[in-house]
């Protein structure tokens, strides 16, 4: 994704630059698309049994004619190639497929998510992200030091945690022994928040999730950041900073702190893929009403239109977190343009 | 050779580190990486937790000769509760501790045989890529760009759910999902060598594109692969966990990942049955990372400071 930008002296004009970082990454975006459309229909080739037999099996007994019936509705009796290119028409008018449990079309029932998976991510990466950074800058700066070793030793645990039983955990301390927050859920349903309760019930039951998601990737952030400010740190202009007299807060924000931040959002954008698949655990254990909880559902309801659909709809997700994470680049570093 | 390979290269390149070395005139063989390996304190302890779990596995057969998903005990036996049952039992009445114990060996096997899945397509695509370039090399790297971007563990879990979950296809479905990272770093790796001067000797000789594959650029590569074999076995040992904690583990073996998922129902009141296989995840997790830390310390001083 960061092949998009490179460092340049020689500069194009600044629009036409910006027209062809738009197009490259609209194609790039179809290039993920119709992948991930490959992988769903030959997937759901391979799965026992296709939906007419599904169906059928629901219905009860089904004769033969019944079944060739359903497969001429379906259109499987036809070619394959000729089915990947209706797939593939479809898909080009966002139609992903009906979802028979829900009764209702794919692309609307993911839409509805949608809200919920993003706030949780982004509370989750912001946690992380600062965390990460305060923990790592502490941990730099008393290097080989007592906080250096208990932060160093907590994000070595936090990175070998299995996500789902941090949650667990989260949920036995914080609402069945202290019963401080909600055990799942978005929303207190029965409350009938509205305004500002509203938002405030929302909050509090992101707390556990957002932490869970957010633990795992503050560690990886946290050793990231300490290993990049030490570095950092040994750099000729940050002497020079400290020799002309710069106060030490102002060398660690302007000269540390925005150099050691890049490798970070670098690595945010490789692992925004990583996210979003901890999101479906994360949603799972709290009752989140997510992509990540839709994705459970479907799993447990052999619903597999509707988990393709997810599939290809959070993968579309990864590519807009990379044109942030791009844009933020740019914004960091302005020895980077975009190509 | 690559271990004298990796020697040179760490003592060139890490004069400080190495001053006391050099200044006691010990036998090479002693100042090898595996003699320094058990000088790393994380090396050491990561190998010490990893053999635990290794005995664990080899030994369950024979320390706990029952299937472990037989119920044996009353059921919610607390843990210490019963002499018989250190670790209690679950709703079941199944032994925790001859899960942990299997458990081990599951979580192991899947672990391995992902790995090695990966290593396979993660290496040889990555070799190719960086020794041929070129329109092939620009293909695999379309490629592995795709899977980094599709979230691998919604992919792995939609393998696994299509095609029922067994040991074999939960270990396939981790598998052909976690090279992308690997292929990046040795197509990196094999670029460095494709025009250093022991290529160039190998292809005067005569050398076969394979032979220079396999005997020049695999070899030096070995350290970084080692390195991350060691962290993919830990994430595999996470993705099979989170797999079955949904429900997608093979229902015919105790994984651990089972035991926290089976667990979930009851943790309100009996929050151990949850808590204690997984801390047997974190444990060996946590021995993998510190190898892998300290295999990267040992092997390769200038990749990290």
């Amino acid at each position: 994704m960061s092949a998009i930008l490179q460092t340049v002296t020689a500069s194009a004009p600044r629009r036409a630059r910006l027209w062809q970082a738009t197009l490259r990454r609209l194609l790039q975006l179809l290039a993920v698309v119709l992948g991930v459309a490959v992988i769903n229909f030959f997937l759901l080739r391979l799965a026992p049994g296709d939906a007419a037999q599904v169906l059928a099996g629901e219905a009860g007994a089904a004769t033969p004619e019944y079944m060739a019936a359903l497969r001429a509705q379906f259109g499987l009796d036809q070619p394959l190639l000729v089915q990947f290119g209706k797939y593939l028409l479809h898909l080009v008018q966002f139609d992903l497929g009906y979802s028979f449990r829900h009764g209702m079309p794919v692309a609307q029932l993911i839409a509805q998510r949608v809200p919920a998976t993003l706030l949780l991510m982004g509370a989750s990466i912001l946690l992380a992200a600062v965390g990460g950074v305060i923990l790592g800058s502490l941990a730099a700066y008393r290097a080989g030091k007592l906080a250096d070793l208990l932060v160093s030793l907590l994000a070595l645990v936090f990175f070998a945690t299995p996500l789902f039983w941090i949650g667990l955990m989260l949920v036995v301390v914080f609402s069945v022994w202290l019963d401080w927050l909600p055990v799942g859920g978005m929303i207190t349903v029965e409350a009938g928040y509205t305004g500002l309760a509203y938002v405030l019930d929302v909050a509090r039951h992101l707390v556990l999730p957002a932490l869970t998601l957010g633990l795992f990737y503050m560690a990886v952030y946290t050793r990231l950041m300490r290993a990049t400010m030490i570095e950092v740190r040994r750099q000729d202009f940050v002497r020079t900073a400290v020799a002309k007299g710069a106060p030490a807060a102002r060398v660690l924000v302007v000269h540390v702190l925005r150099n050691a931040l890049l490798p970070l959002v670098t690595m945010l954008g490789v692992q925004a893929s990583a996210i979003v698949g901890g999101a479906v655990l994360v949603e799972t254990v709290f009752s989140w009403p997510g992509l990540g909880r839709l994705a459970f559902e479907a799993l447990f309801q052999r619903d597999f239109n509707l988990l393709l659909g997810i599939l290809l709809c959070s993968s579309t997700v990864v590519v807009v977190v990379n044109w942030i994470v791009d844009a933020l680049y740019v914004r960091l570093d302005p020895r980077i343009r975009l190509q | 050779m690559p271990s004298m390979y990796a020697w040179i290269r760490a003592s060139a390149c890490n004069e400080d580190n190495h001053m006391s070395t050099l200044a006691t005139p010990l036998p090479l063989a002693a100042r090898g990486p595996l003699s320094r390996l058990w000088r790393s304190p994380s090396a050491l302890a990561g190998s010490l937790l990893l053999l635990l779990v290794l005995f664990m596995a080899a030994s369950a057969g024979w320390l706990f000769p029952g299937d472990p998903l037989d119920m044996v005990a009353e059921p919610f036996l607390r843990p210490g509760a019963d002499a018989a049952f250190p670790l209690g039992s679950d709703m079941l009445g199944r032994d925790l501790l001859a899960g942990i114990f299997h458990g081990a060996r599951v979580s192991l096997l899947i672990a391995a045989v992902s790995t090695a899945i990966a290593l396979l397509l993660g290496v040889s695509g990555g070799l190719l890529a960086g020794y041929y370039g070129g329109w092939l090399d620009a293909g695999l790297m379309r490629v592995t760009e795709f899977f980094q971007t599709i979230p691998s563990f919604l992919f792995s879990l939609a393998i696994v759910a299509v095609i029922q979950p067994t040991v074999w296809t939960i270990a396939l479905a981790i598998g052909v999902t976690a090279w992308p990272s690997l292929a990046r770093l040795v197509r990196a790796e094999a670029l460095k060598l494709r025009h250093g001067e022991m290529v160039r000797a190998s292809i005067a000789l005569g050398a076969s594109d394979a032979r220079i594959l396999l005997r020049d650029i695999l070899p030096n590569a070995a350290t970084p692969i080692l390195v991350s074999a060691s962290l993919m076995v830990a994430s595999a040992i996470l993705t099979e966990s989170s797999l079955a904690f949904l429900g997608l583990g093979d229902p015919n073996a105790a994984s651990w990942g089972n035991m926290v998922g089976a667990g979930r129902e009851v943790l309100r009141t009996d929050w151990y049955i949850t808590t204690i296989p997984g801390l047997a995840i974190v444990l060996t997790v946590l021995a993998l990372n510190l190898l892998g830390d300290g295999l990267a310390d040992v092997l390769d001083p200038r990749e990290r400071k």
